[in-house]
């Protein structure tokens, strides 16, 4: 009775297995539909990546490199050591625009008329002097002998060797004159232009002129901020997470709290901004546009991320370990020191460092507390004035220069390189010290 | 090690707070972003040519950097506020109370505001009603009452425009050029209806919010205050309009070409000449008190209002700086160097 065999009418009642193999397909085609769209949200997803790394890339490689213009210096004793003493001093007040200009001047000897010779010089830029000035003042043994040294060029010569700037457009149409371009070809025939490594970005504070602009200034300054923040909201955020999972009784106090905790993770950055600017600057008066201020600010605002992920590290270390270590007669600081928050420290790490990334790329409470500024001084410590390297960012976005563009994509990149690298630390980090139960 | 990393934290800290109290010796400029990229090549220029450090130049907007500036003397508070218009009579007041009674106004050059689209698209010959007509909220009827802005594209405005949708791509209220617009290139061509311009000397308030109100349905859309930003967008949409500062089209001539306003093209010349219709002048402030406290700051001053700088053929002039004439450089040159203090602005 329980199979009865098929009859010739379809009324007889239905098997269970049949209802089953008639949804069957149904369910498959649920199945593989839900998968697609999966596929496709992961797709979606890694594309815009792909388009974001593409673009910013595409615009920004090209300012890993910087041109340059050979030139045949002399370095006349005359003009740069006239008593001969090679006082540093004498050195160092030299008139090296003069010997770089008649550098340049000679390579075009039809040139007399003024303005003419304003276009000349205004193809190198106005920090070759000092670059040239550095070269002289570490090997002063080339003083009175003719070197052929590589000059900065301007901007604008480097955007239109880097075909950032159309040649073939009208005149009127374009920064660069037409004199000047012929300058650049004939300098070009005669292998005197060249891109080399930028390595002006990388050792240089920020500048108004874009090929002496670097994110030397931005970078220690952001790397003062992180480390200062790490120094104040790990060891507090450790030690409130260790409090609330492990000491605090549990009543409606502590839920209160943790609350709390949640809720800050999840508030705006400006607010902590304004909250630095009244309580750090107006009320503790701390100097704006330090490194220290930014530090205390950041803090405030990763601490709920390092105690959320500190609680859930303490929380996966399995009770046996506590009970084990109070069994054998540990005190419960003990225990919690000596067995649990070696076991819940990657986790812990793994937070903080996410919560350092986070750090390392907001601007918005930075606006509040005066680090949006022009700051050329590399800082070297917590109280000296500084910019971080998204401000930067945000601030050569802002510049009319075209060059910039491509620098501001070239800051992008090592912005994301570093945040890059501190995701993959954490993963490392995860990875080795983690232990599985 | 927790013990010793907080004790370690605590120090700092507190050497840190220690410490800020001393003598200041960079100078610190708050102030305008129109001003900014002008303040930051004298601040660039004066660091590297002189034994003093370069400056700190904050860009906080106007505004802001009026609030700054007139909070107090002594070295937390900055030296030097840029404007891109003049100080209010409510700040120069404010800076009165907290003592600093004696600050010198140093004005700097023009910045025109230009209107520009694509190469690619039609080179338009605007006015300042038609700007008015376009972008107003509210535009006068005829009879003395006003209705929601009907004007869809710009022949509606005016027949001689071409037949395109008003788009019009502009900064948002929190940016200067957004005020000096609305001064200059609203109430210009508020201007040109009689009644309205009535209706400034007996309402105020209902005047300024009928020309000032920008139309608030997709007409005029706010682009945030890139404006590196607007000129890309232009690129990509040859029918769209945007308002931006002048040294930004002048770097972008290949791209991008400048309505002209009333038959004005923008230009250097028209700029500094006061021919175009939409410029406005731009500001430094400096508090006299601080003068001898912090050092460079007349240096500074001097190397601002040297022709080398701020001349027409001057690095700023390079950054897009429109220059004063001759004779009004020269004598704000001249009290500037002898930081002659202001009287209250009306």
């Amino acid at each position: 009775m329980n199979n009865p065999a098929p009859t010739q009418s379809g009324a007889t009642p239905r098997r269970t297995i049949d209802i089953v193999n008639a949804s069957l397909k149904r369910r498959y085609a649920q199945e593989r539909r839900f998968r697609l769209v999966g596929v496709f949200a992961v797709a979606l997803g890694l594309a815009f990546v792909v388009l974001l790394f593409t673009d910013i890339i595409s615009k920004g490689y090209t300012a890993f490199q910087q041109t340059y213009i050979r030139l045949p210096v002399t370095l006349s004793q005359d003009i740069i050591d006239p008593t001969g003493t090679r006082d540093l001093n004498a050195i160092s007040g030299a008139n090296y625009n003069k010997l770089i200009r008649d550098a340049l001047r000679q390579q075009f000897p039809e040139v007399t008329d003024r303005r003419e010779l304003r276009q000349i010089y205004a193809m190198l830029s106005i920090g070759a002097p000092q670059l040239l000035r550095e070269q002289v003042m570490a090997d002063p043994g080339l003083i009175g002998t003719t070197q052929e040294i590589w000059v900065l060029a301007d901007d604008e010569i480097d955007m239109l060797i880097k075909g950032n700037i159309d040649r073939h457009a009208a005149q009127s149409d374009r920064q660069v004159s037409d004199e000047t371009i012929a300058w650049v070809s004939r300098l070009e025939q005669q292998g005197r232009i060249a891109k080399h490594f930028n390595t002006i970005f990388f050792t240089h504070g920020t500048s108004r002129e874009p090929e002496l602009a670097g994110i030397a200034g931005a970078l220690m300054g952001s790397f003062y901020t992180l480390l200062l923040t790490l120094v104040l909201s790990f060891p507090i955020g450790v030690g409130a997470a260790l409090y609330l999972e492990e000491f605090a009784p549990k009543n409606r106090w502590t839920d209160l709290i943790e609350v709390n905790v949640n809720n800050l993770a999840a508030v705006p950055s400006i607010v902590f901004g304004l909250l630095g600017l009244a309580v750090f600057i107006g009320f503790f008066g701390v100097q704006r546009s330090t490194p220290l201020v930014a530090a205390l600010v950041m803090t405030i605002m990763t601490l709920p991320t390092i105690i959320i992920a500190s609680r859930v590290a303490l929380k996966s270390v399995p009770p046996s370990i506590r009970e084990a270590a109070l069994g054998i007669g540990a005190s419960p600081l003990q225990t919690q020191f000596h067995h649990v928050l070696p076991l819940a420290l990657p986790g812990m790490l793994t937070g903080a460092i996410i919560g350092m990334a986070r750090a390392l790329g907001e601007t918005a409470p930075l606006l509040m507390i005066g680090m949006i500024a022009f700051i050329v001084d590399i800082p070297h410590g917590f109280n000296d004035s500084a910019t971080v390297l998204p401000v930067q960012i945000y601030l050569w976005a802002d510049s009319p220069e075209r060059a910039f563009v491509e620098r501001t994509s070239a800051a992008i990149i090592v912005l994301l390189a570093f945040l890059f690298l501190m995701n993959l630390a954490a993963v490392l980090l995860r990875r080795k010290f983690e232990r599985r139960w | 090690m927790n013990k010793t990393l907080i004790t370690t934290a605590v120090v700092l800290a507190m050497s840190a707070l220690s410490t800020q109290a001393m003598a200041r010796d960079t100078i610190n400029i708050v102030g305008s972003s129109t001003v900014f990229p002008f303040s930051t090549a004298v601040a660039e220029t004066f660091g590297r040519t002189t034994s003093f450090k370069t400056p700190k130049v904050e860009s906080t907007g106007t505004g802001g950097g009026m609030k700054l500036f007139c909070a107090g003397v002594g070295v937390e508070h900055p030296d030097i506020a840029n404007a891109s218009r003049r100080m209010k009579a409510s700040e120069f007041e404010d800076c009165q109370k907290v003592g600093a009674k004696e600050i010198t106004e140093v004005k700097i050059g023009f910045d025109g505001i230009a209107i520009a689209n694509a190469k690619s698209a039609k080179h338009l010959d605007l006015t300042l009603k038609d700007l008015y007509l376009a972008l107003a909220k509210d535009i006068p009827n005829g009879n003395g009452d006003f209705v929601a802005n009907p004007n869809k594209t710009w022949k509606d405005v005016n027949a001689a425009l071409p037949d395109t949708k008003i788009e019009v791509l502009g900064p948002p209220p929190t940016s200067g050029t957004r005020d000096a617009f609305n001064e200059l290139a609203m109430e210009g061509g508020c201007n040109s209806f009689p009644e309205l311009k009535a209706l400034k000397k007996t309402d105020e308030k209902k005047y300024k919010a009928v020309c000032q109100g920008l139309r608030e349905d997709g007409a005029y859309i706010e682009a945030g205050e890139n404006d590196n930003l607007i000129v890309q967008k232009l690129v990509s949409n040859p029918r769209a309009l945007g308002i931006f500062g002048y040294s930004y089209l002048e770097q972008n001539t290949d791209k991008i070409q400048g309505s002209k306003v009333n038959g004005v093209e923008p230009t250097y010349e028209t700029i500094a000449s006061a021919a175009y219709p939409i410029s406005r002048a731009l500001f430094f402030y400096i508090k006299n008190a601080h003068v001898g406290t912090i050092p460079g700051i007349k240096e500074f001053v001097a190397e601002f209002t040297s022709d080398k700088a701020w001349g027409p053929e001057g690095y700023l002039a390079d950054k897009g700086l429109i220059s004063l004439p001759d004779a009004e450089r020269a004598s704000v040159a001249a009290s500037a160097k002898a930081l002659k203090p202001m009287s209250k602005p009306e």
